[in-house]
């Protein structure tokens, strides 16, 4: 089945709720209510025909232009070898969404991964926490203004030039250098040396 | 830092929490599992991920497209030549251009021998892990000289960023076909070797048969994919069944697990696919040579990548299992998003379940049989 | 002759009677150094086939254990992040004295390709410090092995008994 076909049959059960394809840019895409996405996926998952059994990824994309924050699902069936792309929309201030983990497992994860790296909460999930990030992480770095906090723990995050610590060692080294052929009479010399 | 305690929940029984990992041998990489255990059963392994969560995401966005190439290495470094080429696929798809067939080929070529390298790898550390350690070392000694081989093709052991956007960065060096197909014949040996020195080893088998048993709709509904999947009874590869490239040139099977010494989906069963595996690998190498056209290496591309504001999902069928990379383009030289699905991060979330029951020693076989890399689930 | 000023006696006494015996200890020390295994990253796969049997680091004594108490220096394999790093410190505090870092491939040198990264940490010498650097993005066994090699030569030239270093010695500890 096409993606189209797939489209059509998901438009004449839930009529306005499913935004219309978007132009073939390549891969195809079509945006669903929020408050539909888990019935959609039920319907897409189940119906005989259909059968998109597998969640081939779950992830998100900001669009600060836009204001909002997309979730894109990719779905495909092993059975029937078709696939389409869902599209859901949330507010980029408090973005909710429900889960899908009832519909398929792996959802768990994925769902988590979002909810850590760009802020989505997802109402519904059983264990949602960060996932990559520590706990005490502040911000959701795939956000595209996160700005980075400077380090974390007491760890910076600037790493000096090192052009400009060989050349503190080269220095040091042309001076102990120095230091050796000078006499030793000289007063100076002798003190800057080491004494081992 | 509690988390870091070993510590006793009831003072009446066994139970206690304690930490496997993230600096362990058998976690294959920086991972970390909250064990819940009672004496030896598990209550519960709750994986805790992210200690190699290295931003990749994000500085696919901060740099251009041909740039992103080598970070695409570091996605999947035991089976780098997959990542390279899963990226490559999405914005060629991105861009609209065709890859010249000798490319094709050569990507393929390139492609089953790094699956057998990380194969031998796979397989080696799971023997390991079960206790037995020189198989492993076997199986390091084939990986060089693919290494080598890949080295003479690329320049590179481990991170090879070989495939380009459009085709492949060199043409094969003189001599190297006769090199690989000495090889084969030397490795089509040793698989039979390797099967007598270890896979039908009786403890072996003992150790691994009707442990973390995972049915074929449950692998589907937690999204795991290649030999898991296979392993699992799920006859599904995307070379086969949604090909790319120059796969539906080659004639090859798709092993499947179907209980070799015990239930379908058990350990041995996802263990052995890999074994079998490689012989396939092998099949579609000669082939490859054989059939090897001439002609360009790259397309023409144009030196300041900007496609078209669109999206596109380029998957290949990695060492791992489906590697899928979903890129969005805004119009300009970088791109907007860039997003890597990969086979072991779903492998890992489906632990939690699986481990509940299970031995504290049988743990280590799932993971092991489940062939994750730590980097494939932070990226 | 390795002779040594030994501060506790008092004054600058000379303890040359037991120089060959630190050169016999010392050689003893060099010869077999075991390396906690900290494989992070893409120089894991490097550090465990410099374990393999081409290289094979163990003909310099160099044994791989995965405990940190029975380790003398820790082999600092690959990217270091900000949530690994903790751990790190950990398993450097564990390590029996004298002990010693080897700092595997940019990453772990300075943070190399993922400089970038938002959760990376810049080089592992700003969590413990590092007596040698090896450089490479992974650095070839061979090239580990020239590291070990160079760490042998730091142990053989310094008094054994005397090498203690606090803990929290490195930059922002």
């Amino acid at each position: 089945m096409t993606t189209h076909e797939i489209h059509e049959r998901l438009k004449a059960r839930f009529g306005d709720d499913v935004g219309p394809l978007s132009e073939p840019k390549i891969d195809a895409f079509c945006v669903v209510k929020a408050e539909r996405i888990v019935e959609v996926s039920r319907f897409l998952a189940a119906e005989p025909g259909l059968e998109l059994d597998f969640l081939e990824d779950l992830t998100a994309v900001d669009w600060p232009k836009r204001n909002v924050i997309e979730v894109v699902y990719h779905l495909l069936s092993y059975r029937h070898r078709h696939s389409i792309v869902l599209k859901v929309e949330a507010d980029r201030a408090a973005p909710v969404v429900p889960t899908v983990e009832g519909v398929w497992k792996t959802a768990n994860w994925f769902e988590r991964e979002v909810y850590d790296l760009f802020g989505v909460t997802f109402t519904g999930h059983p264990d949602l926490r960060r996932l990559m990030l520590p706990d005490d992480w502040v911000g959701h770095p795939l956000r595209k203004d996160y700005q980075e906090a400077g380090g974390w723990h007491g760890i910076s995050n600037v790493r000096e030039n090192p052009l400009v610590e060989l050349k503190r060692l080269d220095d040091q080294r042309r001076a102990e250098a120095a230091a050796k052929a000078a006499p030793p009479a000289a007063p100076d010399a002798a003190a800057a040396a080491p004494k081992a | 830092m509690e988390k870091l305690i070993l510590r006793r929940v009831d003072r009446q029984n066994e139970e206690m929490i304690l930490n496997f990992g993230p600096q362990h041998p058998s976690t294959h990489g920086v991972i970390n599992f909250l064990v819940e255990t009672d004496g030896e059963v598990l209550k519960r392994a709750t994986p805790d991920v992210g200690y190699l969560h290295r931003s990749i995401e994000k500085i696919g966005e901060l740099v251009g497209y041909p740039g992103f190439m080598p970070y695409t290495d570091r996605v999947d470094y035991v089976a780098a030549m997959f990542a390279n080429e899963g990226y490559a696929i999405a914005v060629e798809r991105l861009l609209k251009i065709e890859v010249p067939q000798r490319a094709q080929w050569l990507r393929a070529i390139s492609c089953e021998l790094c699956r057998i390298a990380s194969h031998l790898v796979s397989v080696g550390t799971m023997v390991m892990d079960i206790g037995a350690f020189t198989p492993m070392l076997h199986g390091i000694r084939e990986r060089e000289t693919i290494n080598d081989l890949l080295e003479a093709l690329c320049g590179a052991r481990l991170t090879y960023n070989y495939h380009r956007i459009g085709g492949v960065a060199f043409d094969l060096p003189e001599g190297w076909r006769d090199k690989v197909l000495h090889f084969l014949d030397h490795f089509d040996k040793f698989l039979a070797e390797f099967d007598r020195l270890i896979s039908f080893n009786e403890i072996y088998v003992k150790r691994l048969a009707n442990v973390a048993v995972i049915p074929g709709p449950m692998a589907i509904n937690y999204g795991l994919v290649g030999p898991n999947l296979r392993g699992s009874g799920v006859d599904w590869d995307v070379r086969r069944d949604l090909p790319y490239g120059a796969y539906p040139n080659f004639k090859f099977d798709v092993p499947v697990g179907k209980g070799f010494f015990g239930t379908a989906g058990d350990s041995f069963d996802r263990y052995y696919v890999r074994c079998l595996e490689m012989a396939e690998s092998s099949k579609i190498v000669r082939q490859a040579l054989d059939s090897l056209p001439e002609g360009e290496i790259t397309a023409k591309v144009p030196r300041n990548i900007k496609p078209e504001a669109g999206e596109a999902l380029g998957r290949v069928e990695s060492a791992r299992g489906e590697l899928a990379y979903y890129v969005i383009s805004d119009g300009t030289n970088k791109a907007y998003r860039v997003r890597a699905r990969t086979g072991s991060f779903t492998a890992m979330c489906i632990i939690e379940d699986i481990s509940r029951g299970l031995m504290v020693a049988d743990l280590v076989a799932l993971i092991s049989s489940l062939d994750v890399v730590a980097p494939e689930i932070d990226r | 002759m390795a002779a040594r000023m030994d501060p506790g006696i008092g004054g600058e006494v000379t303890l040359l009677h037991t120089s060959q015996l630190d050169n016999l200890i010392n050689l003893a020390r060099a010869s077999s150094l075991y390396y906690l295994t900290f494989g992070l990253a893409c120089c894991g796969i490097e550090l465990m086939q410099t374990g393999g049997p081409r290289a094979d680091l163990m003909r310099f004594g160099a044994i791989p254990r995965a405990s940190p108490r029975q380790a003398d220096f820790m082999i600092v394999a690959g990217t270091l992040t900000y949530k690994m790093a903790e751990r790190a410190r950990l398993l450097y505090d564990q390590m029996p004295e004298p002990k010693y870092v080897i700092s595997m491939g940019s990453c772990s040198n300075c943070g190399g390709l993922f400089q970038l990264g938002y959760s990376v940490c810049k080089g592992v010498d700003k969590v413990i410090p590092v007596d040698v650097y090896v450089p490479g993005c992974p650095p070839r066994p061979e090239a580990l092995t020239e590291g070990l090699l160079r760490l042998q030569e730091i142990v053989r030239s310094e008094p054994w008994s005397t090498k203690r270093r606090p803990a929290a010695q490195a930059e922002g500890a």
